[in-house]
């Protein structure tokens, strides 16, 4: 069961007070937009090995939305950063990057 | 024959007899005895049936790895099946039963099974039942059902009292033999907190049973000295009786606590751990050599003879042979023979060894034969001669030894399990034999460090010298890595210092057994896999140990392969001509060892196991005789039957008082969200498909949500309150769902709105009084006017009756006219009482969410969820007109541009007129065109006021079959014809909801 950091709790918390709300800095694509970007924001999810930016809400507690950074294959968490974010913090690229050398940084 | 010694025993109080039953006889054992034990002091040694032959087994271990000797415990709520007999405290009049026989034990009918084995093979299941299909279902299945299976489920609810306890600490030590012990000494006084966990009911491990004569004085001081100070440490937990079966991601464990006293009620509880360092110190299991009939009752691992003798003065036999490849197993012949128990023979598959114990053991006059093995066992349900071989060749019997105790020892396998359980990796130790943790690949915690350490026997260390040694030093290295700072940790040895005990790293006897002996010979005990079975699957093709294991079902059982998984792992090796670390492992998976459902329920179970949600007017409807219907978590009133009443005949009164008078619902449970601030008016914009900003203070509108992809969300009446607050009404399921909703696209999309949001459902109740009659009604009390031109339709006003706050909203589900009262919940029973009283008069009557569902589908109007399912669009529903074209965006207005939302094609909502009158479609039947189905069914019932059935339904291109007939199949033999109309049956022009 994973724990993860809520930055506005400032608490840890476990997986069972959370709900997981998938990947995060997803674009919304409004009525003006290309088909093609509509689907992409509707459909197309990534789905790596390795680290992802994922969004949760602390449903049982505070109730707010935040992101974090985590490694799929090891559960290793980078850290959490507000929801309002449209893309990874630079703390926390640098956390990801002294342990993961060959990480290439956030792709959209 | 097993007997109980007259003394001795460290763990059972001979001055406490301890009555219980075995399979109805009734037998006594001592305070402090297992239920293991006690059966073998009582000279049973027959205690069990197999899984699959049913053959006889007997007592194999004196712990948690036991294969065998699982039992049915206990009596009606109390009755636990498959609990191993090794791990059980005696209780007074326990009540113990061996499972997988019929008729009983010692005449078990399906042992046949065992004259056939030959036929029983891996993978014999999936070769023979293939066909024909119908004898599946009435002839195999429910022979192998009634033939295969452990124990019986219990028959009764589970009385059990479990509970869930949660704990955080700094270090969880896992284990209490020397490492720790040692662990715990060392971690102290440098402010962590410390739990250990030790599944035993004392803690110390093996170290005091295999103590020499000499050294037991020593050992037995250092031992309280050790006790006496994890008492007083106040930074250490010792949690005695709990194992633990689990280890999760970042340090999350699962452990089983099960305080056994005699006479007094167990407590069963799960505690939910999160540990930042996880010290593992599990020890190691011993595992038995492979040779032929090695699963006789009478034959046993030589630790366990030992800790039966040691711990509970019981003897598993007086004559007794060992069969080993290892130094460690003399302890036990040692211990017999100065107890004068005769050991005929010692069979030691290695050329020889020079450890001082074999000199020990000679110099007691025990007769050891280097080179030797059991070629083969006597006795039908009991051991009694072993045929000695040599441990090359195919296993010609050289001499017959008659016994009635056979030890075994293969060695001894680190207990890694819970290392693997959170991605540890394991290596392969190919000297020793056996996998053990991997230094380099450990389970990691949350920030990506290594948050495990395995010490002593688990991490293949088994010398007392070497842990006493090793464990302070890695405890004070891991401190130094988790920056602690305080004094080193030093300890003198008191152990000591002896030649290596060795163990030559064989498992399967003799070398070239023929291919008859292999088919007696028994890897996994719990599930009947032979040498033989894994060959087999190799041959077939089965080469990966994961296949292997599945098709033969090696290590499958509910032991999870701890005696077996190494010797598997070996034969399949050998058959497969390949190193042992090229075929791998199988994956150790939690629970470590079975745990009860009850225990994993915990509290929540009966009426916590989901939480009922009552309305205020519950009471009134429990009162009044109505029938529940779920709702999401609430419960609502379906219907308020009286008297003699048919379910149709309460539905049509229901309906038809308010058609003609008028009826009250508690509609409580509709969600009921406020949207506030000086942004809540745009926000709700984006929302709703239609406009809610240019909503006036005053007046209600009904809305729809919509999601993304365009399909229909969600449906309810906004009431703005005043300029800042609109008050969102949601479906009754729908609350929390649309409430989540909201917060997430405030949050995560428009965060730069100035808006709060809060879910007021439970704090106001709502009556609906719908009617022709509700006016009337309502002006009862004397303080408000509801007059068309006051209160017109889709307004609301706010007001008291008599000195109730009130909120009266006149909007209308049934097309009548109809108010619904919104009222703080407190006082919702009250209001409920007096509209009932005052209602008198006009024969008022309170209606259920049935007789509600059908009053709406006489009007057409949708319920999400019914005629919608996450696929339907406003417009398939006819709805366009609230679907704005003004609104720059919203939700949803991307996807109503797209081609595939505008297809003719697309299923329309229609009203569905049967033929005859009187037949009503069965919800969620098919139209039928040329073979295809076109559609379905959403919404069906009798209409009581229109006297006819109706129903609304989804039907491709729907609006433009206006008029057509369509068959709707109810079976493949029968169809119902009907008539596709305008889904408004009832008053299509609206005269009614004025009154």
């Amino acid at each position: 069961m994973l724990n993860l950091f809520c930055p506005i709790c400032q608490r840890d918390c476990d997986e069972t007070e959370l709900s997981c709300g998938g990947q995060a800095h997803l674009i919304r694509r409004d009525h003006a937009s290309s088909d093609k970007d509509f689907y992409e924001y509707l459909y197309e999810r990534k789905n790596d090995k390795g680290i992802i930016f994922e969004r949760w809400r602390h449903v049982y507690g505070c109730g707010k939305w935040f992101h974090t950074a985590r490694c799929t294959l090891t559960n290793q968490v980078f850290g959490s950063y507000s929801a309002k974010e449209v893309q990874p913090p630079k703390s926390i690229l640098a956390t990801i990057r002294r342990s993961r050398v060959d990480f290439k940084g956030w792709v959209k | 024959m097993s007997s109980r010694l007259p003394q001795e025993g460290s763990r059972i109080n001979r001055e406490k007899t301890v009555d219980f039953r075995f399979n109805g006889k009734n037998l006594k054992g001592f305070y402090g005895d297992t239920v293991a034990s006690a059966l073998l002091a009582n000279n049973e040694m027959f205690v069990a049936r197999s899984f699959k032959y049913h053959r006889p087994r007997g007592i194999f271990s004196a712990g948690e790895e036991e294969p065998n000797a699982l039992m049915g415990i206990g009596e009606g709520p109390f009755f636990e099946p498959n609990i191993r007999a090794t791990e059980v405290k005696l209780k007074q009049n326990m009540n113990v039963a061996s499972q997988n026989h019929w008729p009983s034990l010692k005449f078990d009918f399906l042992s046949i099974n065992n004259l056939f084995s030959r036929f029983f093979a891996a993978g014999f299941y999936y070769k023979t039942f293939m066909w024909p299909r119908a004898a599946w279902k009435y002839l195999f299945e429910p022979m192998i059902r009634r033939a295969s299976g452990l124990g019986n489920a219990p028959r009764e609810y589970d009385e059990e009292h479990y509970e869930h306890i949660y704990h955080h600490t700094d270090v969880l030590i896992i284990g209490g033999g020397l490492a720790g012990i040692t662990a715990a000494k060392a971690l102290r006084d440098r402010g962590l907190s410390i739990m250990l966990c030790e599944k035993d009911c004392v803690i110390g491990g093996r170290y005091l049973e295999d103590s020499k004569i000499e050294e037991k004085d020593r050992y037995k001081k250092f031992h309280e000295k050790s006790i006496g100070i994890l008492k007083k440490s106040k930074d250490i937990s010792v949690k005695l009786n709990t194992t633990v079966t689990g280890i999760f991601d970042h340090g999350f464990v699962l452990a089983y606590e099960e305080n056994q006293h005699s006479n007094t009620a167990t407590k069963k509880a799960l505690w939910k751990i999160r540990a930042k360092t996880i010290i593992l110190c599990t020890g190691a299991i011993e595992r038995p050599i492979v040779f032929p009939d090695n699963d006789l009752p009478g034959i046993m691992l030589a630790a366990s003879v030992r800790d039966y003798l040691q711990k509970y003065g019981v003897l598993l036999g007086d004559r007794l042979v060992l069969t080993t490849n290892n130094d460690y197993a003399y302890k036990t012949v040692i211990e017999l023979k100065r107890r004068g128990i005769d050991i005929p023979v010692v069979l030691d598959a290695r050329a020889s060894s020079d450890n001082p114990i074999i000199k020990e053991a000679k110099g007691l006059g025990v007769r050891i034969l280097f080179g030797k093995c059991i070629g083969k066992v006597e006795g039908k349900r009991k051991a009694s001669a072993i045929g000695i071989c040599s441990v090359n060749g195919e296993g010609t019997i050289e001499e017959l030894i008659p016994c009635n105790a056979i030890a075994v020892s293969g060695g001894w396998t680190p207990n890694v399990n819970l290392w693997s359980h959170c991605g540890g990796k394991l290596l392969w130790d190919g000297e020793c034999g056996f996998y053990k943790p991997d230094p380099e690949n450990t389970p990691m915690g949350r920030e990506g460090e290594t948050n495990m350490l395995a010490l002593g026997a688990c991490a293949g260390v088994f010398s007392n010298y070497d842990i006493q040694d090793q464990v302070p030093r890695k405890i004070n290295q891991l401190a130094s890595r988790l920056k602690i700072k305080s004094k080193r940790y030093i300890e003198t040895n008191v152990f000591s210092k002896e030649p290596e005990k060795k163990t030559k790293p064989i498992f399967v006897l003799p070398h070239g057994a023929s291919k008859d002996k292999q088919k007696r010979m028994y890897i996994d005990f719990q599930n009947d896999v032979k040498v033989s079975d894994l060959q087999l699957a190799v041959q077939e093709g089965f080469e990966n140990v994961e296949h292997a294991k599945r098709y033969t079902t090696l290590g499958m059982a509910t032991d999870q392969g701890k005696t077996s998984n190494i010797n598997g792992i070996h034969v399949l090796s050998q058959s497969l001509g390949k190193p042992v670390d090229k075929i791998g492992h199988t994956t150790f998976r939690p629970p470590y060892k079975p745990i009860p459902l009850g225990l994993i329920a915990g509290q929540y179970a009966k009426k916590l196991f989901k939480p009922v949600r009552k309305t205020p007017i519950d009471k009134w409807n429990l009162l009044n005789n109505a029938i529940w219907e779920p709702v999401a978590d609430w419960r609502r009133a379906y219907a308020y039957p009286k008297g003699n009443e048919g379910l149709e005949e309460t539905l049509s009164r229901e309906v038809l008082s308010v058609r003609k008078n008028v009826g009250l619902l508690d509609s409580s449970t509709l969600g009921k969200i406020l949207v506030k601030g000086p942004d809540a008016g745009r926000f709700l914009d984006l929302i709703y498909t239609n406009m809610m900003s240019t909503l006036k203070v005053g007046k209600c509108r009904y809305g729809l949500m919509c999601n993304e992809a365009g399909f229909v969300f969600d449906d309810g009446v906004v009431a703005r309150l005043n300029d800042q607050s609109f008050l969102c009404h949601t479906t009754s399921g729908g609350a929390d769902r649309v409430y989540a909703w909201l917060e997430e696209w405030l949050q995560t999309e428009w965060h730069h709105l100035k808006v709060f949001i809060v879910n007021l459902t439970e704090q106001y109740s709502q009556i609906a009084v719908a009617g022709p009659k509700s006016r009337e009604l309502l002006q009862t009390f004397k303080s408000i006017d509801l007059s068309a031109e006051k209160l017109p339709f889709m307004n609301f006003i706010e007001t008291n009756i008599d000195d109730i706050w009130v909120r009266i909203y006149r909007i209308s589900f049934s097309g009548e006219l109809s108010y619904e009262l919104a009222v703080n919940s407190n006082q919702a029973e009250e209001l409920w009482n007096k509209l009932i009283k005052v209602g008198k008069k006009y024969k008022v009557q309170p209606y259920g969410t049935e007789a509600l569902h059908i009053l709406r589908a006489e009007k057409g109007f949708i319920v999400v969820g019914d005629e919608t399912d996450g696929t339907v669009t406003p417009h398939d529903l006819g709805m366009e007109w609230i679907v704005s074209k003004k609104k720059k965006d919203f939700i949803g207005k991307k996807a109503f541009s797209l081609p595939h939302l505008n297809s003719s094609i697309r299923k329309q909502l229609v009203g569905i007129l049967t033929l005859d009158t009187n037949k009503v479609l069965p919800d969620g039947c098919h139209a039928v065109e040329d073979g295809k189905a076109i559609g379905h069914v959403t919404s069906t019932y009798f209409s009581p006021t229109l006297k006819r059935s109706i129903a609304l339904g989804l039907i491709e291109n729907g609006r433009s079959r206006k008029g057509s007939t369509l068959e709707f199949e109810i079976s493949s033999k029968e169809s119902i014809f009907a008539k596709i109309v305008d889904p408004n049956f009832y008053d299509p022009e609206g005269a009614k909801q004025d009154g």
